[in-house]
């Protein structure tokens, strides 16, 4: 499928990204770099299932049990993170299990099912700060520091590793992305969004299908999650969890590009340019400010600029592509789930 | 082949199946007819699992499936095309037919899936190329395209429904022989549900007529077509169009 120019493209380009902390060092730099690509990497988690119309707004919950089972377990228990991450993904799994089997089951789809994520999310972040004793509630979590082996500890440091680590998990997501879209999966995921009933006709498990996308999404953005937290020390209920950073996710996706692999990867690289602009310019006036500024994006976008900055970028590039399979009316409809 | 009994369909208090039984031979073509509302698309859905049935059974080579779900009757080797065609516009022609292909029949392996869309595409007469965007079919072609999804997923008995539905005198002639060709090459029992009695009675080897929810004829295409209930509750809404179809039906079936 990929051609031979694209796999070189594609290997210039990942040395190129390995290389650079070795020659360029400026630690604020990188420290930017490393969380466009954590977050890049959750953004694409999020556009796994996003890109087929199952839009979540849970996907903060998930991110939030990634990262907070994580600490507690390092914390309380002195789990170490190789183990405390594993277990976090299985209970974000878990939960996204039991949201998601009644949902497709019963068939709540378009609005009501972002309705039924958008409680998930709200209630995770009602849990992490009603236990406050073991979260600190909205104080914040902060990892204790490892006396002993750092390795064990998942607690590094210098920023390349951490680039380093951070560039391996978003490649990760890429490559996961390309799998599912050159699986037979897709086809049926495609067809579950246009036409639940056509799809079961085909001989399609609507409900399994739509399971296994969510399972998949939610154990990536609790990886997301987790390494954040690792690479932060530092985690809140609303910075890793919430409504907010669920709609971050959706932001993102939508500004990028749901369409294609690069997308989310490319909503990372404005929303974090933009919080942070917002943050040095205007200091603790512009709190909130860049929320704002994504919520017009986002209006913009859905009207002006369906497919994404990257994925109307890449169609201008290539005006015959060979299959068009995200039409405008496509990304209008997830935008608008049910429309 | 297929032996049902006792069929009910309750939507609340309106009762759109009747206590419909019926069986269907191997090898067989049965047409089903009836006037709008009278419960052939909901025997349909409920033989191919859309709709669960209130009561009765539904006996398919010696399994009862009646509410199984939809795709597991589809892989049992039942498959179905829709009154509307209802393609994947998000996928191309031969990609429609290629995951029929592969969930159809039991996610067996990519190549079979690919192996069974083009075969199934070269039966309907639609092109193999594997680019082909579903947006330049016409009405002729998106049921075409139905079919061949229905196809690749390799059923013994095909429910076609009312596939004719919008194409001019020759498309309907062609399609009622592949339908035919399908039977007579691949072995594929069907059951097909129309509305334009005449290409149908040419085709099929035995019809049932549905009136209300309930079975009200069934037998020869030649025999039917002269019962003189069918022609009242059916053919009487256009007595004059009608009594020539059943005239000409008469004549082509030989009776």
């Amino acid at each position: 499928m990929m051609g031979q120019g694209r796999l070189a493209a594609w290997g210039i380009g990942l040395a190129a990204l390995v290389a650079l902390p070795f020659v360029y060092r400026d630690p604020y730099h990188l420290h930017i770099l490393v969380l466009i690509l954590i977050w890049s990497f959750a953004y694409t988690s999020w556009s796994m299932m996003g890109r087929f119309g199952l839009v979540s707004l849970g996907h903060g919950g998930f991110m939030g049990i990634g990262a907070y089972v994580t600490a507690l377990l390092w914390n309380h228990l002195g789990l170490s993170p190789w183990i405390g991450i594993p277990i976090s993904m299985v209970a974000a799994g878990a939960l996204a299990l039991i949201v998601g089997y009644p949902c497709f089951r019963f068939r709540i789809t378009g609005h009501y099912f972002v309705l039924v994520t958008l409680a998930l999310s709200g209630i995770v972040l009602q849990v992490i700060t009603a236990t406050r004793d073991y979260t600190g509630g909205s104080l914040g979590l902060t990892p204790d520091r490892a006396s002993g082996n750092k390795l064990l500890a998942l607690q590094f440091d210098d920023k390349t590793t951490w680039y380093l680590i951070a560039l391996a998990v978003w490649l990760f997501g890429i490559v996961v992305w390309h799998w599912v879209d050159r699986s037979m999966a897709r086809y049926a995921l495609e067809a579950i969004s246009e036409d639940e009933d056509a799809a079961a006709a085909a001989g399609v498990d609507v409900t399994a299908e739509k399971l296994k996308i969510t399972l998949l999404s939610a154990l990536m953005t609790a990886l997301a999650g987790a390494i954040y937290c690792q690479y932060q020390m530092f985690i809140t209920p609303d910075t890793v969890s919430g409504i907010a950073v669920s709609l971050q996710m959706v932001f993102a996706a939508i500004v990028g590009g749901l369409f294609v692999s690069l997308g989310p990867t490319v909503g990372a690289i404005i929303t974090i340019l933009l919080a942070e602009t917002l943050r040095i310019g205007f200091g603790t006036k512009a709190v909130g400010w860049d929320n704002l500024v994504y919520g017009v994006l986002l209006v913009l976008f859905i009207i002006f600029l369906p497919k994404g900055i990257l994925g109307s970028l890449l169609d201008r590039l290539k005006p015959q592509r060979k299959v068009p399979r995200a039409h405008e009316q496509e990304a209008v409809q997830i935008a608008r789930p049910g429309a | 082949m297929l032996e049902v009994n006792g069929l009910v369909k309750r939507f609340g208090g309106f009762t759109a199946v009747n206590n419909v039984s019926f069986k269907v031979d191997e090898g067989e073509i049965l047409g089903l007819i009836g006037p709008n509302g009278s419960g052939k698309s909901t025997i349909f859905n409920m033989l191919s699992g859309t709709l669960a049935p209130t009561s009765g059974s539904i006996l398919f080579a010696g399994h009862e499936i009646a509410g199984l779900a939809p795709h597991r009757i589809i892989n049992s080797g039942i498959g179905r095309t829709f009154q509307i065609p209802r393609p994947f516009r998000r996928l191309t022609i031969f990609e429609n037919v290629a995951l029929a292909g592969f969930y159809g029949q039991g996610r067996h392996s990519r190549a079979r899936a690919e192996e069974a869309a083009e075969r199934s595409l070269a039966m309907v007469g639609l092109p193999t190329d594997r680019h082909a965007s579903v947006d330049g079919l016409g009405a002729a072609g998106l049921k075409k395209l139905e079919l061949a999804k229905a196809l690749a997923t390799a059923p013994k008995l095909l429910l076609a429904d009312e596939s004719l539905g919008g194409l001019d005198e020759a498309e309907m002639d062609q399609a009622a022989d592949m339908l035919r060709n399908i039977r007579d090459e691949l072995g594929i029992t069907i059951i097909w549900v129309e509305h334009i009695m005449g290409v149908l009675m040419r085709v099929v080897d035995r019809v049932m007529v549905l009136d209300h929810g309930e079975k009200i004829s069934e037998g020869l295409p030649s025999a039917v077509a002269g019962d003189p209930r069918v022609i009242e509750v059916y053919l009487g809404t256009d007595a004059e169009t009608t009594q020539a179809a059943a005239a000409e039906a008469r004549r082509r079936a030989g009776g």
